[in-house]
């Protein structure tokens, strides 16, 4: 029973970065963008934000405040991961570049950024960047009192997560109100459905596309900083984030274009990183740890074997749309 | 409501263009890059003249320099190659990584374990057809569900990358480790070494005659005609008689044999053993090359010598002036994308307000 | 909402008469002047044609007031105000609404969706209010739609219906349509003109855009005729007739006959029976057809758009597995064949060929990034035992299809993507003629092309009959089936409702059969 809440509980931590990772782009997909470069925009999320951090506690020194910290963490990771979407977005969007090509041009660019400013940072900190530990609690503890932590089973279940697993959660409920419920979220399906067709309806398709890009590119980007300051302990490890920003990817194929399944798929993803140290087999763990790989590769099989109207990608997705085309 | 205004910038499709301008466009936007380069330099406290030129001299400047860079080259000249087939398809191969890993294991196999029973001149080409045979088939499983289902061929290339790595580790931490505990698979017999040709290991030769077959390939077969009519319409293929998913299978394991062939050059050649990151990157950065050689092999030659030069040049930027190796991601990234968004320039014109254009011929 | 009480203030405020004015509207894109200072007037409550052939530039006209395209030159004003245009928006505010000839509409939303979608209404986002709406103004124009059913389930008619709903909620006073009737059956085209005619009563301004001239004096008051991007005229209606109308469409007086002759010495050549396919997603896509084709005549395939026209072709050219019956071909002079289970490959080299005219030209059967050659090759890449593709031979029947059909290219290696329309076409039917086949598939052969050039590939397909292929030859347009075709099969919901013959037939027969029915009848 125990081993089974802690399976859970590490899973939905380790899914947290996926879960930002997918959501973000399951926003850009909708609008017709399919924005390869997650990997890129989570890496330099990762490095900016945790740039924002350490240079904060070292202006701020012994009054640095957590909240602070987390907060600002969370805007530059946005705006770092915002600018390289909004690269994206001018390329395709604008100047109608392929957009399989320029994500990967975002990709091979956002992974260096990332490495660059990581490595930056270091050598001019003198090889170190790393955080107090009051403000790592900050990063890494629950956001409830302990009292509700200390439930059995629900506290540690429900109570006792970082604080951005809330927000991730906050985040994918409100995208699929907004995409169900409202007629911004109507309009900006219409989009990546049929182009032409809301153009005629007299919706600006330009700006849906840049603002849905640019900010699903800013969550995508969080998800980057998460892994960095939480799972990482708040120092810059490019190795344990490579690959996380194309399993985002894959898994918005996964979760079928809809953020609620996203919650889910992440945690499942989560599970499955970790479940080499969780659930013993007679395997090495080499060999174990590429189990997710694995099983994004079968579900990749299973959704092309599945096809139903409602579960199909945007329908104009990866395409570039100009008004006067004939 | 409105007040009578004209957009302030409108679209236009453009007509055929001239060669002349098509490239002077290309080269404006390689100009750019270099100038938004220069801006980064300058933002990090370095003048930009003196980057550029540690760059250059570091890349080129002495003999040792360009064979390094040269070794840096080939293996992206090969991939690019390999990729070209897919990517005139339109067949999204980003697995390369996965598939020089595959073929680089393959290769090392034979290197590591049938060095003592066969002899130099036998066991470099076992290595070499092992290796283009281990890279094709890693590349043909996402090519078979590609064909049969239309399975996301893009993710999963990609997924492949990070399972054969997976498997380098664990043969790197076990079954073929060296030393116990070393995490190191031991460095191959010199029988099983590329001999070398100006300094350098034969792979450059290796990779210059696949340049002109991938040339002739794609432009006077039958095969490379299939290529181009599946890469612009499936169902004109279809309607011709072609069997698609048969030709894209063919058409992916050449691609991925290649890039096997490419991870036995750099085992074989450069490293002369086998690590997790032996690809580097490479299968990422063909990419890049590929799509801004416009498809051209003999442009792809021209384009992995210069990202040799900004590869080799950045670890001299290193070196002297602690400028971190990663600038040449950045720059690559910035190249492509003024590569990728000169091509508008090339498909549009942009009327603004006021002017009035003549009708062009 | 706003949109629409802002719409109705503008009316008010409306010249009488002029409900729109273009003055000197020039539009290019990029070498082709598609439309060439024209100037034209909208009169309110009044349903105005406007006619050419296709290519004249009605469209192109008509997607300036809609916000689609922006002039070059020249101005617009509505109500007597010069206005800007730039968006489908402004049209709104405008009251213009078009209805385009390919819906825009998305497909996995409902109607009600569909209708309200962009519209930036105040107050929550009620979608039984909305439902409510869409019901009152289906009533008031006897629509009848449902507001909660999905695009990807409506006919081609319920979708048309739905784009009209669409412009009338966001309080449309002009109505434009693009060849509205094209895609529906005659009765559905009569429903669509009683619609019409109440909209006129209500003092609602309308203007088609239509190549046909049989709508044009049934349904419009007053006439206005391009040519070539090029403004004409205008005529009433009541003092024109369709002679007159053809002689300002085209430029000359034109005889409007088909040449038809009597097939000579009829025999089997291409017999269908009990063929059934079913899609990868199981829907059963031809539901046991059975006919036969004879060498020497023209069989016309009539039907609603997504009948199984298309893979009635696709089935015999074995570019779709068939799940049981079979096809009987029997070649001039040999002994018949079953093509059921022959590759598309075996298939076409035993002499049969198909030229399908997809909506976007390209796409189906031609290589759009290739020039005449490449696209010639298609046929013949495989010959030879090489390695290297043959290219002589491909060249040569470039130039012969380009000299014979006058294919308009500066060159054979030009892309056949920056052909226009009718050239497009001519490669393809032409490679097709070529390969001497004795039964040739075409569908949609004379899409978007002007009459002199439609008239060049009815000739084709009669010369080819007389040289005894069996033609089958899929249509829109019912008038041109009745005139070309010997026989006619229609097609609906994906069996065969009947065939009849061509030269006693009326319209409305095949109307009625284009939405009865029928069982997979055995064909005699």
């Amino acid at each position: 029973m125990n081993a089974v809440i802690l399976l859970i509980y590490n899973a939905v931590l380790n899914g947290t970065p996926l879960l930002f990772g997918t959501v973000g782009e399951v926003l850009t997909q909708k609008s017709g963008n399919m924005n390869l470069g997650v990997e890129g925009m989570m890496y330099m999320g990762g490095a900016v934000g945790l740039g924002a951090a350490f240079y904060y506690e070292k202006m701020a020194g012994a009054a640095a405040s957590g909240p602070v910290a987390v907060i600002l963490a969370l805007i530059f990771a946005f705006l770092a991961g915002a600018v390289g979407a909004l690269i994206y977005s001018f390329l395709t969007i604008s100047l109608r570049a392929n957009q399989n090509v320029t994500g990967l041009a975002l990709a091979i660019f956002g992974t260096g950024a990332g490495q660059f400013i990581g490595e930056y940072m270091r050598t001019r900190e003198g090889g170190y960047v790393a955080i107090s530990n009051a403000l790592k609690t900050a990063f890494q503890s629950s956001p409830f009192p302990k009292a509700l932590q200390s439930v059995p089973v629900v506290g540690q279940l429900l109570f006792s997560y970082n604080i951005f697993v809330y927000i991730g959660f906050i985040i994918a409920i409100v995208m699929a109100v907004f995409f169900m419920r409202t007629r911004k979220g109507l309009n900006l399906r219409a989009v990546g459905e049929s182009p032409a067709t809301a153009d005629a309806a007299g919706i600006n398709i330009t700006r849906y596309k840049y603002l849905a890009t640019v900010i699903g590119g800013g969550i995508s980007a969080i998800g980057g900083m998460v892994y960095i300051m939480t799972i990482a302990g708040c120092v810059w490890n490019h190795e344990g984030l490579a690959g996380e920003g194309w399993l985002a990817v894959a898994l918005v194929i996964f979760c079928l274009w809809n953020p609620l399944n996203a919650i889910w798929g992440s945690t499942l993803f989560g599970a499955l990183m970790i479940l080499y140290m969780r659930l013993h087999l007679p395997i090495p763990d080499q060999l174990y740890k590429i189990l997710p790989y694995i099983v994004t590769a079968i579900v990749l099989v299973v959704v092309s074997l599945r096809k139903k109207r409602e579960n199909e990608p945007p329908a104009s997705l990866g395409l570039a749309y100009f008004r006067e085309d004939r | 409501m409105h007040e009578q205004k004209t957009p302030l910038i409108r679209l236009a499709k453009r007509g055929v263009m001239s060669p002349g301008r098509m490239w002077a466009i290309r080269g404006a936007s390689f100009i750019v890059a270099i100038l938004i380069g220069a801006i980064l330099f300058l933002c990090l406290g370095h003048n930009p003249l003196e980057a550029y030129g540690t760059i250059v001299t570091g890349s080129l400047g002495k003999a040792t320099a360009i064979r390094q860079t040269v070794k840096l080259a080939v293996p992206l000249l090969g991939t690019a190659l390999a990729l070209a087939p897919c990517f005139r398809m339109r067949y999204w191969n980003i697995g390369a990584e996965g598939q020089i890993t595959a073929g680089a294991i393959a290769a090392s196999y034979f290197a590591l374990f049938w060095a003592n029973r066969l002899s130099g001149p036998v066991l470099i080409p076992v290595m070499a057809v092992a290796g283009a045979l281990f890279g094709g088939i890693c590349a043909l499983i996402p090519a078979f569900f590609k064909a049969r289902w239309g399975t996301n061929e893009t993710l999963f290339t990609l997924m492949m990358n990070y399972i054969v790595i997976g498997i380098v580790r664990w043969l790197q931490g076990g079954p073929w480790e060296g030393k116990p505990g070393s995490q190191i698979i031991p460095t191959f017999a010199k029988s099983a070494m590329l001999p070398k040709v100006f300094g350098i290991h034969i792979g450059w030769i290796i990779v210059l005659v696949l340049t002109v077959l991938m040339f002739i390939y794609m432009k006077y077969t039958k095969h490379g005609f299939e290529i181009s009519v599946i890469g612009n319409s499936e169902n004109t293929a279809r309607y011709a008689g072609m069997n698609v998913g048969r030709i894209i299978m063919r058409t992916v394991f050449i691609s991925g044999a290649i890039c096997g062939l490419v991870g036995f050059v750099i085992v074989s050649g450069a490293n002369g053993t086998l690590y997790d990151s032996a690809a580097g990157g490479v299968g990422f950065t063909a990419i890049t090359v590929c799509w801004l050689a416009q498809l051209n092999p003999f442009a792809m030659v021209g384009i992995s010598c210069l990202l040799g030069v900004l590869d080799k040049g950045a670890d001299t930027l290193q070196t002297r002036m602690a400028v971190p190796a990663s600038i040449s991601d950045i720059i690559t990234g910035i190249f492509l994308f003024c590569m990728l968004g000169c091509e508008f320039f090339i498909n549009y014109r942009i009327i603004l307000r006021g002017h009035k254009e003549a009708a062009e011929k | 909402m706003n949109a629409r009480v802002c719409a109705r203030e503008r009316v008010t405020q409306l010249d009488e008469v002029h409900a729109i004015e273009l003055r000197n509207i020039t539009k290019r894109f990029g070498s082709v002047t598609a439309n060439d200072n024209i100037s034209l007037t909208i009169d309110r409550g009044r349903i105005l044609s406007l006619l050419g052939e296709n290519g004249s530039g009605k469209t192109s006209l008509m997607n300036m007031l809609s916000g689609i395209y922006y002039p070059d030159e020249g101005e617009i004003l509505v109500g007597g105000k010069p206005v800007s245009i730039r968006s489908p928006r402004d049209a709104f505010e405008n009251g213009i609404g078009m209805i385009h000839q390919h819906f825009k509409l998305v497909d996995v939303f409902t109607a009600a969706e569909n209708i309200v979608l962009g519209l930036e209404e105040k107050g929550k986002f009620d979608r039984k209010a909305i439902a409510a709406k869409v019901r009152e103004i289906s009533d008031r124009y006897g629509f009848g739609i449902d507001p909660n059913k999905k695009v990807y389930d409506m006919s081609v008619s319920e979708k048309q219906t739905v784009e009209i709903v669409k412009v009338l909620y966001r309080g449309a006073e002009v109505l434009i349509l693009d060849e509205p009737t094209a895609v529906l059956t005659p009765q559905e085209t009569g429903k669509l003109f009683e619609i019409l005619r109440a909209m006129r009563a209500d003092n609602k301004t309308i203007v088609i855009i239509t190549h046909k001239l049989n709508e044009v004096m049934e349904i419009s008051d007053e006439v206005a005729v391009l040519r070539k991007g090029r403004y004409i005229g205008r005529v009433k209606t009541s003092e024109t007739n369709p002679a007159a109308l053809t002689e300002m469409m085209v430029g000359r007086a034109v005889s409007l006959n088909i040449d038809r002759p009597v097939p000579v010495d009829p025999k089997p050549r291409l017999k269908l029976n009990g063929v059934t396919v079913v899609d990868h997603e199981g829907v059963v896509k031809l539901d046991h057809i059975s006919f036969t084709a004879y060498s020497g005549e023209i069989l016309g395939v009539a039907g609603i758009a997504g009948s199984g026209q298309k893979e009635l072709l696709e089935a015999i050219a074995g570019l779709y597995t068939i799940r049981s019956g079979n096809i009987t071909y029997t070649p001039e002079g040999a002994k018949p064949q079953e093509l059921v289970g022959k590759t598309p490959m075996q298939i076409r080299q035993a002499g049969v060929a198909m030229a399908f005219v997809p909506e976007d030209r390209l796409g189906m059967g031609l290589v759009g990034d290739m020039g005449m050659t490449g696209n010639m090759m298609l046929r013949s890449w495989l010959s030879g035992r090489s390695i290297f593709v043959n290219r002589k031979g491909p060249t040569e029947l470039a130039k012969q299809v380009k000299e014979r059909l006058e294919v308009l290219t500066p060159d054979i290696e030009y892309p056949v993507r920056r052909l226009s329309g009718g050239n497009v076409q001519k490669v393809l039917v032409g490679r097709e003629i070529a390969s001497a086949p004795s039964v040739l598939m075409s569908a949609y052969a004379v899409r978007g092309l002007d009459i002199n050039t439609s008239y060049t590939i009815y000739n084709l397909m009669t010369e080819q009959k007389q040289k005894g292929v069996a033609v089958i030859f899929v249509g829109e347009d019912l008038d041109v089936l009745l005139e070309l075709c010997d026989r006619i099969l229609v097609l609906c919901g994906n069996r065969v409702s009947g065939i009849v013959d061509a030269r006693t037939t009326t319209k409305e027969e095949i109307g009625l059969l284009m939405t009865r029915v029928g069982g997979g009848r055995e064909d005699a």
